[in-house]
């Protein structure tokens, strides 16, 4: 890197400016985080004269309480199974449908394709209102699947294209082969498509996870019972009621944060990849 | 005889497939995207509070009231702002980092990882974490303060600075996702024409200006699309921060419309603030589709 001796010196400071800026910014990001899950253990009183440093004495109490109750894993269930169904659902729907636009032309398919694109041109917060009236007229409101399908329904655009792509990737001789032999689409989709297209699967997949565990305004909009809310309604009660006690607050906001935070260690790679998926084709 | 009989089966096998695969898709797209959207053009023109059908036709009303609303210029000048932010801050924040980071040292994949962080963390979570660390009681800001003796600063509080704390929480949340973009980018660049205009001899800074930069452009594009898009849909942070208050200074167009239409339950009020977004939303896309990315 500093090879040429002349410049040692200037790139030796070029690389401490470098470090310094970095450390900075890996400083605002990391510092509201830790204070978060640190205030967690502290007393109301520590954590006010207090705020960012070590805490003098771990209170395990405030995270042994929420851990043993019964609405943080209340949450955490309705959650799980809100975007459970979510993925599944998308997974199933989209890539049936991407097939199709992959490998079959029919009269009228490039139309029926941008008519799905155009889901991509607004996001759901736009409609709320008719599709709060839509969900409440087909009896959906205040249940799992009235949050679900118009997830579903929003993310579709997205995930159709990216199944599409990765589809239309594979060796067209396959499917050649594969028909001349007498094996139909729905088998080919079945035992060549989808074992073949794991990545993508599970690409797509995350993308639809990550977006249902975080949602906030739908199932704000169709659930009325807090025996349904998913994590980000229930830590916005917890606020409500425990508005000055930030300990405790705070213990509850690491602990909702971490099923994302273990996930994103262990799928980083999808997690990334699926995100900023949509860069490589807008 | 034998080619006759494949080609039947391949057509009927591809029409079972088109008829059983599509149509999921396509209704549930229909009903839960496309139909709304219609609807709300439609209920745009009622006073109605969403019990029984719609019957007070008013025109255009709606929308003259939205127009005249205090809030609603506040939220559009909001917006503006998120998005003045994120282009002349955001943006060179993440390509710089993004070109530190591209080279492979100790520690970058861990600091990629870190800064992508917030990004993958709920905007609500988010939010309510920095309406702790804004606290003028116990939040870091008041810790920084008191530092110098003064009396911890209310900054979601006052009218003032409410718009400028949310503006910093955008960039913390947001700018590792565009920085992942430029990251991508850089990686998929032809190492030859950066060696290339090195043996040519130039300079560090010009190589980076000349070639690394303008090789950029696709990804730089396609960020400030995601800026532009992503700060028209600011809602979920806005919440557990400040509710779009106070008087109102904070709104976002989707924090006003879910304070004044959900919340009061005006659905021709809301549906005309949701057709007015979503025609900036469309107009957006189509003219920055055609006119900025039509190379791509």
């Amino acid at each position: 890197m500093n090879s040429a001796s002349e410049a040692g010196n200037r790139a030796d400071l070029t690389t401490l400016y470098k470090g310094l800026f970095l450390a900075a910014v890996a400083a605002f990001v990391a510092v509201p985080l830790l204070t978060t899950f640190l205030g967690g253990f502290k007393s109301l009183g520590e954590l006010r004269s207090n705020p960012f440093g070590w805490p003098t004495a771990f209170e395990w109490q405030n995270y042994g309480d929420i851990l043993f109750s019964r609405r943080y894993w209340e949450l955490m269930r309705n959650s799980l199974v809100i975007s459970g169904l979510s993925v599944v659902l998308t997974l199933i729907v989209a890539s049936m449908a991407a097939f199709v636009f992959a490998h079959i032309t029919f009269f009228g398919s490039r139309m029926l394709l941008s008519y799905i694109t155009m889901g991509l041109l607004f996001p759901a917060s736009t409609a709320i209102l008719p599709l709060f009236i839509k969900v409440r007229d087909l009896g959906l409101l205040d249940t799992y699947l009235g949050v679900v399908l118009p997830q579903v329904a929003f993310s579709l655009a997205m995930s159709i294209l990216l199944l599409r792509r990765f589809f239309k990737d594979l060796p067209e001789e396959l499917l050649e082969a594969a028909l001349v032999d007498g094996c139909s689409y729905l088998n080919f989709f079945r035992y060549v498509t989808l074992p073949l297209s794991r990545p993508i699967l599970a690409t797509v997949g995350t993308i639809a996870f990550v977006h249902s565990w975080n949602a906030y305004l739908l199932p704000l909009v169709m659930l009325n019972t807090d025996g349904l809310y998913p994590w980000p309604l229930g830590i916005m009660v917890y606020q409500g009621e425990f508005s000055a006690e930030w300990n405790l607050i705070l213990a509850f906001i690491t602990l909702t944060l971490m099923p994302t935070i273990i996930l994103f260690v262990f799928a980083q790679k999808h997690i990334v990849a699926g995100l900023t998926a949509g860069a490589v084709k807008g | 005889m034998a080619t006759t009989s494949i080609s039947l089966r391949r057509k009927d096998g591809a029409f079972t497939a088109v008829v059983l695969f599509l149509p999921p898709a396509l209704l549930l797209f229909t009903i839960f995207v496309v139909l709304p959207i219609g609807e709300a053009a439609w209920y745009s023109g009622f006073n109605w509070n969403g019990f029984g059908s719609p019957t007070r036709w008013v025109g255009w009303l709606n929308y003259l009231s939205v127009f005249d609303t205090r809030a609603f210029h506040i939220a559009l000048r909001n917006n503006g702002l998120i998005i003045v932010i994120s282009l002349l801050i955001q943006l060179p924040l993440a390509l710089t980092l993004a070109i530190l980071l591209a080279d492979r040292f100790r520690g970058a994949v861990m600091l990629r990882m870190l800064f992508f962080l917030p990004y993958v963390l709920a905007e609500v979570a988010t939010g309510l974490i920095f309406s702790f660390v804004y606290d003028g009681d116990y939040g870091l800001v008041a810790a920084i303060w008191k530092l110098f003796g003064a009396e911890g600063p209310h900054l979601l509080a006052s009218a003032d600075t409410s718009m400028l704390a949310i503006l910093i929480v955008v960039i913390w949340k947001y700018f590792g996702f565009h920085m992942m973009l430029f990251i991508a980018a850089l990686q998929g660049l032809d190492r030859n024409l950066i060696e290339a205009a090195r043996i040519d001899g130039a300079s560090r800074a010009q190589v980076l200006r000349y070639v690394v930069i303008p090789l950029l452009y696709p990804a730089i594009r396609l960020s400030v699309f995601f800026a532009i898009v992503g700060s028209l849909q600011l809602f979920d942070l806005v919440m557990p921060l400040t509710r779009g208050g106070p008087a109102d200074s904070s709104q976002t167009m989707v924090s006003f419309l879910y304070t004044h239409g959900v919340m009061r339950m005006r659905v021709g009020y809301g549906s005309a603030i949701g057709v007015i977004l979503f025609v900036i939303c469309a107009t957006f896309a189509f003219t920055y589709k055609r006119w900025v990315m039509r190379d791509e």
